[in-house]
């Protein structure tokens, strides 16, 4: 046994130093991969009116992505992710051909060429203060000569060139701590007015010169209610303002440079009112919208003191902008929920009774309620009016809505996915039937008589094609069964509106979805939000009958101490199977390795008061949770205090009601770090379902050390305090970064380490014995890669051959914590260019295959690095058995092979997360990678050593073993016939 | 052997009535100087001689057979040597081929010194030398075979695939959820 593994390993060892990576052709692209592409929740839409923008529309979203969209489609014409903290403000179409942006609490501005996104300028204001950003883009703008965009953010209101984004004048308004709510010009004058308020009672008005921004008037009033803040511009010289407590209106007129006040409260206007109001940021000529907290209602502005209530509409509903439609008329859209449905109206601002579109859609009941709708308008052949409407749902995803049908829809939840997890899918039924055989037995010859063609170049370029289109929409990849080699499964995805999609490994198609806001809104719980996935139950040997589930955690409120709640979810057909409201709160789900006789997982839910609830409550679960309960303890990480306690757990709780399934914790130690040298930086652990193939690891001379193989191994980072900010902040001497390895049982400090002059963000990244953390060093200004390896030195003096061969040995007798092994590390630093969002490690089913790190790079891909160059044990100079081993010798940075990158040519935006999955097939992890876009594909990091390629041709094979065994037959008779014929003569 | 037994007489009927005449066969007296009695005893001796000189042949030949491993030996030697200490094809190749035939020459020792067994040869001394030379020769090769790793001698051959220990504790937690 060992000897065919030695000349395995052999043979492994001479093909490894051939090939260092696994990279794809060409034509390989797609096989085992899929990209798909999204833009998050949409913030703001501008559809472009002049002739060859009119099939798109623009958007901003949550993410930080502008892009235009396809109107018949929904497809991405471009799209551009911007910067993590550059969120966009405020957009706008300038010219009818330039996309500008307002972003980053309004100190850029940039335009973007509409049709292909290219950018066209940009510039940047200095912002002193902190405030709401306002982008005021003319309507009457000349295409011949310049014209100006006006900009307020920051105390400043800016002049900027439409041509190069220079900037024309700026005028500074802080020094007044005048905050601007609006600006303006009305046609045909050269007079900017900007209105604002001085504090909380003081309205001003300003009228500048806008050819140089030079104040020409200055008007303050103030009003002894106060203002909230809040002002909808209702016409050129009218504002509706709310006041300080919210309850009433004030209409503000400045005609002319007198400002007139007229309060009226809300509770005159409309009955039953109580609670807040609200502005809606929405644009309409003498109406505003005002949302309290049942309703939205349309007022009209007739005078400084008439208001009218034109309209009101209960939540949830949603009103867009207003669309001119010509000179003097104007269209809004509302869109509000009947029941299942959604009901869709566009009115025109003259005729509100009356409106000139109403259309009720069905609309998907996962997708949650309307939040955002913006309408545009076509002209019908018979050149009427027709609107069509993007609406935003609460899921995040995206619809046109065109004469009473969804023409398309996005699902642009999946741009924000905060966690996953992976379920196996239905095992393959008997008794398929012989017709389908058939065909398919005439298929996979045709096809395979086709790829023989493509192996011995044969083929002509039609041919090659129809190849490759087969390879690609290989239905074995897409089914909806388990396959032998594992690579089909379910990837099931939680997004932060709160949405559990299940997506297929094949293709990235949604198999289904749930939306759990409104499947857990109710008056005790208002605002529902799901936190984490776990694996609830996986049978793999007993209830074979039930399907896997998945159990979602979530919180009825966005604070700590807020109620949680607990769903489980059928994995195969995403229905809830189970629903539970807890009466505690959730701050830590903790997943046992246990599992009740029904194959259901045990999991403890740590409460604010630090109480443990144990879940499935059932009796049966509490029975073998007691047995197992003196060994179970728990951590917790206090990233605020800077200290890490460790607890176990003891039967009953100071509750009212006597609860078997509550348990207390016990405080049984705790870790300190000094606050005024040490801060938690980062923290990570062994995933808990790593599988490791084995203990000891051979090294040269056939020597054998023995791995350090924990669960509860846990590792942390403190970085200075003053080294907490960005690189660069500090100088080298005040930048240390501690490493820790901890154990989470007894909190015992296995191994400490200090980097002088090292800074964050830390990467980290812990399996099997070992931790690899990505870091900044300042001294050497490149990011560093470090590695730890943790070996068990109490098991080193086991190497008497004969008691090995006869078992006597206590290898395999299991170790506690508390028996204190004495432990011994190997470690070693170095160079790797790029910065790191995000890192894993591969994962396989039995942990025999070599690891691969996954590193996230800047440019958002997924670079695959082999352990074997984050090997403590390289050296400079190494012996021959050194060699043998397939130690590398030492070079001072990591090597990047542009062949490594699992992503090929494609980029994850926005990349946050990366995800290994063993596949059955030892040799092969699935790797999902998810931010913006989402990427799945599979990878061998020492090659598919277990299975033929899937473009290994059979048919090439069968054909040789014919064609020999015909030779044989041949040459046989041949020979038997020559042999007559010598007796004979 | 059989034809020496062939050649000994062992027993004779004389049909001639005239026994007083032992010299004649058949009333023709043997010619002069002739004795046949003599003649008679001379060919007994020369059939003695000739039987120790095959026995004598037999187990020169048996030592022959015997000393055959040696010059395998040295050859397989002159092949390792050649082959390197890196586990390659030819490598391997020799390495079984070194230990198989020693092996197989084991298995068929009896047959090897059945033509050379006489009642008058030893060849228990180079049926044990053959012995010896051939464990000699496996030896070499299970030598060889150390030589190229392929022993499971070390401690690493038997804990290598080792499942990691049982632990006994388990922690859980970490960062709450925010």
């Amino acid at each position: 046994m060992a000897m065919a593994v030695r000349v395995c390993l052999g043979f492994l060892i001479v093909l490894l130093y051939s090939n260092f990576s696994t990279a794809l052709y060409e034509d390989q692209v797609g096989l085992a991969d899929w990209h798909q592409k999204y833009i998050g929740k949409v913030k703001q839409a501008v559809f472009p009116t002049q002739k060859s923008g009119r099939r798109r529309v623009v958007v901003s979203t949550e993410e930080n992505v502008i892009a235009s969209l396809d109107l018949r489609r929904g497809d991405i014409f471009w799209r551009h992710v911007l910067g993590k903290d550059d969120h966009v403000d405020q957009i706008d179409i300038a010219l009818g051909k330039y996309f500008i942006t307002l972003s980053s609490e309004g100190s850029i501005l940039r335009a973007w060429n509409l049709p292909d996104g290219q950018m066209m300028w940009e510039s940047a204001f200095y912002v002193s203060t902190p405030s709401k950003s306002l982008l005021y883009v003319p309507a009457n703008i000349n295409l011949g000569k310049e014209n100006w965009f006006l900009v307020f953010s920051g105390g400043w209101l800016h002049a900027v060139s439409s041509i190069d984004g220079e900037i024309v004048w700026k005028k500074e308004f802080a020094i007044d701590s005048l905050e601007i709510k609006q600006v303006f010009q009305p046609p045909e004058s050269d007079i900017i007015y900007a209105v604002g308020f001085v504090g909380s009672s003081q309205f001003s008005v300003c009228e500048l010169s806008s050819k140089s921004g030079e104040v020409l008037k200055h008007n303050t009033a103030s009003f002894p209610g106060g203002f909230c803040g809040e002002a909808s511009l209702v016409s050129s010289d009218m504002l509706v303002a709310l006041d300080a407590t919210r309850s009433a209106l004030i209409a503000i007129s400045f005609q002319s440079g007198i400002i007139n006040f007229h309060q009226t409260y809300i509770s005159d206007l409309v009955q039953d009112f109580s609670g807040m109001a609200a502005l809606l940021p929405v644009k309409f000529t003498g109406i505003f919208a005002m949302k309290t907290v049942s309703s939205i209602y349309l007022v009209r502005v007739k005078g400084v003191s008439e208001l009218e209530v034109l309209e009101k509409f209960n939540h949830p509903a949603s009103v867009s902008d207003a669309l001119t439609l010509s000179e003097e008329q104007q269209a809004f859209g509302i869109v509000q929920h009947v029941e299942t449905k959604i009901d869709f109206r566009v009115k025109l601002d003259k005729d509100l009774r009356n409106g000139v579109l109403k259309e009720t859609i069905e609309m998907d009941p996962q997708r949650g309620h309307v939040q955002k709708v913006f309408i545009s308008n076509y002209v019908r052949t018979d050149k009427s009016h027709g609107f069509r409407a993007l609406i935003v749902m609460e899921d995040h995803s995206l619809s046109l809505v065109q004469q009473g049908v969804v023409v398309w829809s996005r699902e642009d939840g999946l741009a924000s996915i905060i966690d996953s997890t992976t379920s196996e899918l239905p095992v393959e039924k008997e008794g398929v039937s012989v017709a389908e055989v058939e065909h398919n037995l005439f298929e996979w010859l045709k096809g395979h008589a086709l790829k023989l063609k493509g192996t011995l170049l044969l083929a002509s370029p039609d041919e090659i094609a129809a190849i490759q289109a087969m390879r690609l929409k290989n239905s074995e990849r897409n089914k909806m069964t388990r396959d032998h080699n594992g690579f089909r499964k379910l990837i099931i995805v939680l997004t932060r509106a709160g949405k559990l999609l299940a997506l297929h490994t094949g293709d990235g198609r949604i198999i289904w979805s749930l939306f759990f806001p409104s499947l857990h809104r109710s008056e005790a719980c208002e605002h529902p939000s799901a936190l984490n996935i776990y694996q609830w139950q996986v049978p793999h040997h007993h209830a074979m009958h039930e399907n896997p589930s998945v159990l979602v955690v979530g919180r009825c409120g966005p604070s700590h101490d807020a109620l949680g709640f607990f769903s489980v979810v059928d994995s195969y057909t995403g229905k809830e199977r189970n629903s539970l409201k807890l009466a505690h709160s959730i701050i830590q789900v903790i997943p046992l390795p246990l599992t009740d006789s029904t194959e259901q997982r045990l999991h403890l839910i740590i409460d604010a008061n630090l109480q443990a609830h144990l879940y499935p409550r059932t009796r049966d679960s509490v029975n073998i949770f007691l047995r197992e309960m003196s060994n179970i303890y728990r951590h917790s990480i206090e990233v605020g205090k800077d200290m890490i306690r460790g607890y176990s757990l003891q039967s009953g709780c100071n509750l009212d009601v006597a609860d078997e399934y509550c348990f207390n914790t016990k405080e049984l130690w705790s870790i300190v770090f000094p606050s005024e040298s040490e801060k938690i930086a980062t923290t990570a652990t062994r995933k808990i379902n790593e599988v490791v193939h084995t203990q000891a690891k051979v090294i040269a001379d056939q020597d054998v050390m023995y791995k350090y193989v924990s669960r509860n191994i846990l590792f942390v980072a403190t970085v200075a305090p003053k080294a907490a900010g960005e690189i660069g902040s500090v100088t080298p001497e005040e930048a240390w970064l501690v490493a820790y390895l901890i154990d989470a049982v007894t909190g015992r400090i296995l191994h400490r380490v200090t980097h002088h002059g090292a800074q964050g963000p830390i990467h980290a990244v812990v399996s099997e014995n070992w931790v690899v953390y990505h870091y900044f060093n300042l001294r050497a200004h490149r990011y560093e890669m470090s590695v730890i390896e943790i070996y068990d030195r109490s098991r080193a003096d086991n190497k008497d051959v004969w008691k090995l061969v006869l078992g006597k040995h206590n290898l395999t007798s299991p170790v506690s914590s508390y028996s204190r092994p004495d432990v011994m590390v190997k470690s070693q630093s170095y160079f790797f260019t790029h910065s790191v969002k995000a890192m894993a490690v591969t994962a396989t089913a039995k942990g025999i295959t070599s690891k691969q790190l996954l590193i996230g790079t800047i440019g958002d891909q997924v670079l695959a690095l082999d352990k074997r160059f984050l090997d403590p044990r390289r050296n400079v100079t190494l012996t021959q058995s050194e060699k043998e081993e397939g130690i590398i010798p030492l070079t001072d940075s990591l090597p990047i092979i542009p062949q490594a990158y699992v992503t090929h040519a494609l980029q994850v935006e926005g990349l946050r997360g990366i995800v290994t999955i063993p596949a059955r097939l030892e040799s092969t992890t699935l790797v999902f990678s998810y931010g913006v876009d989402i990427f799945f594909t599979r990878i061998a990091p020492s090659r598919t050593y277990d299975s033929l390629t899937e473009d290994f041709s059979y048919a090439l094979l069968l054909i040789t073993i014919v064609a020999l065994v015909a030779a044989i037959f041949a040459t046989w008779i041949l020979s038997e016939k020559k042999e007559l014929r010598e007796k004979w003569r | 052997m059989e034809k020496g037994k062939g050649l000994a007489r062992k027993w004779a009927v004389e049909f001639a009535e005239n026994t007083s005449s032992s010299s004649s066969y058949s009333g023709v007296p043997d010619p002069l100087g002739f004795n046949r009695s003599s003649q008679d005893l001379d060919d007994a001796n020369g059939g003695r001689q000739k039987k120790d000189a095959e026995a004598a042949w037999k187990s020169q030949k048996a030592w022959e057979v015997a000393q055959a491993p040696l010059k395998n030996l040295l050859m397989m030697g002159f092949m390792m040597w050649m082959a390197g200490s890196t586990v390659h094809l030819f490598s391997i190749g020799i390495t079984f081929s070194a230990l198989w035939q020693p092996i197989s020459a084991l298995q068929g020792v009896g047959k090897v010194f059945e033509p050379y067994k006489d009642s008058r040869v030893d060849i228990l001394a180079p049926k044990l030398l053959f012995i010896a030379l051939n464990l000699a020769g496996l030896a070499l090769g299970v030598w060889k075979l150390n030589t190229l790793g392929l022993l499971p001698t070390h401690a690493s051959d038997w804990v290598s695939s080792l499942a990691p220990a049982q632990e006994v504790e388990f922690s859980g937690g970490g960062l709450p959820i925010h």
